[in-house]
């Protein structure tokens, strides 16, 4: 099936809430995984005969261990104030991309099997069996949502939708239909240990390819380690930062920060992956054996810190999760906690993001920059979804939002924040989140870039900014790809390190 | 004992025993249920005192709704503290003697049912006027928004135009909390309205009105933003750590 022709939005400056076209997304649709791709991570190849037993066993098993799904399920009044705040309906104006008809998808469902009035009055309340075109609308808008969390930030009981997405996605799995894209990286993380499936000689090679590259351009033998024992820190960091444009930029950047700040660092062959998909399709079993790498990999180096490159996702399940999943953090009462957690400096936040130990250094003048470095450069930040409702920085409420502009006021002259209602916790997806930075998708990854690509708009039309930072390689990867479509230049994407980079002074005799 | 006042008797015992059964079976699901990741949508407070306080901006303020659309903020308030009014006015029927500061906020109940109403009425004018809401709404989201209409019109109608026998009707709900029976007056208005009560307290735990416990239990609202402090590994999920 080739990708058809659509429409690429028009830019206004601003965002206007477009009126309901119905089935306006219904041609979208992500290409299904094949049998062998979900074997490979334990889901069933195809659909089972009884698939709607067990679909049904699923969703009551999830019910009861979610408290999310099971609240949100009930909670909803219809009230209508989410229904303009996904980027995906404001892209495309499909009515199911409202966050609370994405819900009714799967509520309808569990009004019908799993409550008295869907069981006995199922038109009342808009009930439905659960049939092979219900399930196939799941696939198609559980597949449309970038699991941004935007919706919850407006929603009066705060109803995740990616709570119930990341549910619908673990329905399909259990029944064979799983997505292509996210699966086949699942696999490849767990075979070769990256989602690029980049294999630990390749990554050596393009690592001193760096130092050399890094040395011809400073002079400074700026170092990349790999699987260093006994390093202080552990840095795990999307893969797409090992060759993809404009990652690896930021990849020097932390290389510099360390380097300049005289921190020993390794980068870990077996753990050469901050993402996580198992997130993205609400698989815990998933979420705790990609994370375990990072354990192992932490408990073999010996590391005393471990320290997160630029990455939404990864972010939130590092900062959210690794604590409960493999016990990186603090308080852990348990044995298998305690094992990793006396091992780890509990001087510094475990783990910690790379702009939070940059931070610190530049507020303890521990590096120091060249600010005019920057001066051709008018910069805008973009908040990254799962950074900024999905997880924290610095110890202090909001830190995610203050950190990364400070690291960019400190290292540049030139920063202006778009539309109050586009950045912080009401930021827009990049639109290419939660497991859709496919091509198979690329009309719904443009059409959900139009809120962010509006405001940036109106900042480039008032302020000239050539040069969006973001601290997502997913959000990297998406933008590039995608603001083309929109007459901006790829190039004006980049990485917060990237900044960095360009300004920090490294002295030639270290 | 008249057969209207022994139906409606019943009909309220059975309504409370569906009300506080139900929502209580509610609650104890909800609290039964773990919450095996931390999901707070952030930025979030670092505290229990934060988050009780965060807590109580939504519920009294309805905070996040507040960011989100400012109509269904100003309906939505309208209605839910024009309801909290009138049914703290309504304790006069059940305490003898009225305790003072149910007297003291009498007037204002009263007119309190104005202002339910008019939230009521512009919260069903949007799911007709608003597009998007009217694609999502359901034949019960109408129906509740009737059904209390109903129920606000028809009380209002008995407090401000046609007045009801309100010493029985006091006596006949005393009788019912202490299991003594009292005629009930035969005015067509307040058997109307005191059915559509009871109706609404029996759907009550099996509808959207869960809203109301469930606000309580959303983890994107009650949990702290803790995660790198503290593990929080649900019962189900301690196994894999083996
Ligand atoms: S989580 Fe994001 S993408 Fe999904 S429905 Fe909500 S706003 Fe839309
Ligand atoms: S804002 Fe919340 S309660 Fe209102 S329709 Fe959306 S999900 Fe339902």
């Amino acid at each position: 099936m080739a990708v058809s022709k659509f429409e690429v939005p028009e830019l206004k400056g601003y965002t206007v809430i477009p009126l309901v076209r119905m089935d306006a997304a219904a041609g979208i649709k992500s290409f299904p995984a094949n049998a062998p791709i979900q074997e490979a991570i334990g889901f069933p190849g195809e659909l089972p005969e009884n698939w709607q037993e067990i679909a049904i066993a699923k969703m009551g098993e999830l019910l009861g261990k979610y408290r999310s799904l099971q609240v949100f399920m009930d909670a909803c009044v219809h009230c209508g104030a989410c229904t303009d705040k996904c980027h995906y309906y404001i892209g495309t104006a499909d009515p199911k991309n409202m966050p609370v008809a994405r819900q009714d998808l799967m509520r309808r469902v569990y009004r019908r099997y799993f409550t008295f009035a869907g069981k006995y009055f199922p038109q009342l309340v808009g009930a439905k069996d659960l049939t092979r075109d219900v399930l196939d609308e799941w696939y198609q808008y559980y597949y449309q949502c970038s699991e941004c969390r935007r919706c919850s930030v407006y929603c009066p009981y705060g109803i995740d939708t990616a709570e119930i997405t990341m549910a619908g996605r673990e329905i399909l799995d259990s029944v064979g239909l799983g997505q292509k894209y996210t699966n086949e990286i699942l696999g490849k993380v767990h075979r070769i240990g990256n989602n690029l499936g980049l294999p630990g000689p390749a990554l050596m090679d393009t690592l001193s390819g760096l130092e050399e590259d890094v040395e011809a351009d400073t002079g400074v033998a700026v170092k990349f380690p790999i699987d260093v024992k006994g390093a202080e820190v552990l840095l795990i960091t999307p893969s797409a930062d090992f060759f993809s444009e404009p990652h690896v930029e930021s990849l020097i950047g932390y290389a510099k920060v360390f380097h300049a700040a005289g921190i020993s660092w390794t980068l870990s062959s077996m753990a050469s992956e901050a993402g996580n998909f198992g997130m993205f399709i609400g698989s815990y079993d998933q979420l705790k054996k990609v994370a375990l790498r990072i354990r192992q990999a932490a408990l073999e180096l010996g590391v005393k810190r471990i320290v997160v490159g630029e990455c939404g996702h990864a972010w939130r399940v590092a900062y959210s999760f690794w604590n409960t999943l493999i016990g990186v953090g603090a308080g852990g009462q348990d044995e298998y906690a305690r094992m990793l957690q006396k091992q780890l400096d509990s001087n510094y936040p475990q783990p910690a993001h790379i702009c939070e130990v940059t931070y610190d250094l530049l507020q303890r003048g521990a590096i120091r920059v060249d600010k005019e470095a920057n001066d051709h450069r008018i910069i805008t930040f973009h908040d990254s979804c799962n950074v900024a409702r999905g997880s924290g920085m610095g110890g202090i409420p909001g830190g995610q939002f203050i950190i990364p502009r400070e690291i960019i006021k400190s290292v540049a002259n030139h920063f202006y924040d778009m539309a109050p209602e586009t950045i912080r916790e009401g930021t827009y997806c990049c639109g290419g989140g939660g497991g859709l930075l496919t091509d198979d998708l690329m009309e719904l990854r443009v059409k959900g870039a139009q809120p962010r690509m509006d405001a940036l708009q109106a900042v480039v039309e008032n302020h000239g900014v050539n040069f969006m930072a973001t601290i997502c390689a997913i959000c990297k990867a998406q933008f590039t790809k995608v603001v083309p479509y929109y007459g901006f230049e790829m190039g004006m994407i980049g990485g917060v390190h990237q900044l960095v980079s360009s300004a920090i002074i490294l002295d030639p005799n270290k | 004992m008249s057969s209207l006042t022994i139906f409606y008797a019943i009909l309220f015992y059975l309504a409370t025993v569906v009300l506080v059964g139900g929502v209580a079976f509610k609650i104890y699901v909800y609290s039964r249920t773990p919450s095996p990741l931390r999901i707070p949508t952030m930025p979030a407070p670092m505290t229990q005192s934060g988050m009780v306080a965060r807590m109580a901006r939504e519920v009294v303020l309805f905070q996040s709704l507040f960011k989100s659309n400012k109509w269904i903020w100003i309906f939505g308030w309208m209605f839910h503290f024009g309801l909290l009014l009138v049914l703290l006015r309504h304790l006069r029927y059940f305490t003898q003697p009225v305790w003072s500061w149910v007297v003291l906020i009498q007037p204002f109940g009263r007119y309190a049912a104005f202002a339910m109403l008019a939230g009521l009425l512009g919260l069903w004018a949007r799911r007709f006027l608003v597009d998007r809401v009217r694609y999502i709404s359901t034949p019960s989201d109408h129906l509740m928004l009737a059904l209390l209409v109903a129920i606000g019109a028809s009380g209002s109608a008995m407090s401000f135009l046609v007045h009801t026998d309100i010493i029985s009707l006091k006596a006949f709900m005393l009788g019912l909390m202490t299991f003594d029976w009292q005629p009930l007056p035969a005015d067509p208005l307040l058997l109307i309205h005191l059915a559509l009560v009871a109706l609404l307290m029996i759907i009550f735990p099996v509808s959207k009105l869960l809203h109301a416990p469930g606000v309580f239990f959303s983890p994107t609202r009650n949990q702290i933003d803790d995660s790198r402090e503290a593990r929080h590994v649900a019962p189900w999920a301690a196994q894999l750590d083996k």
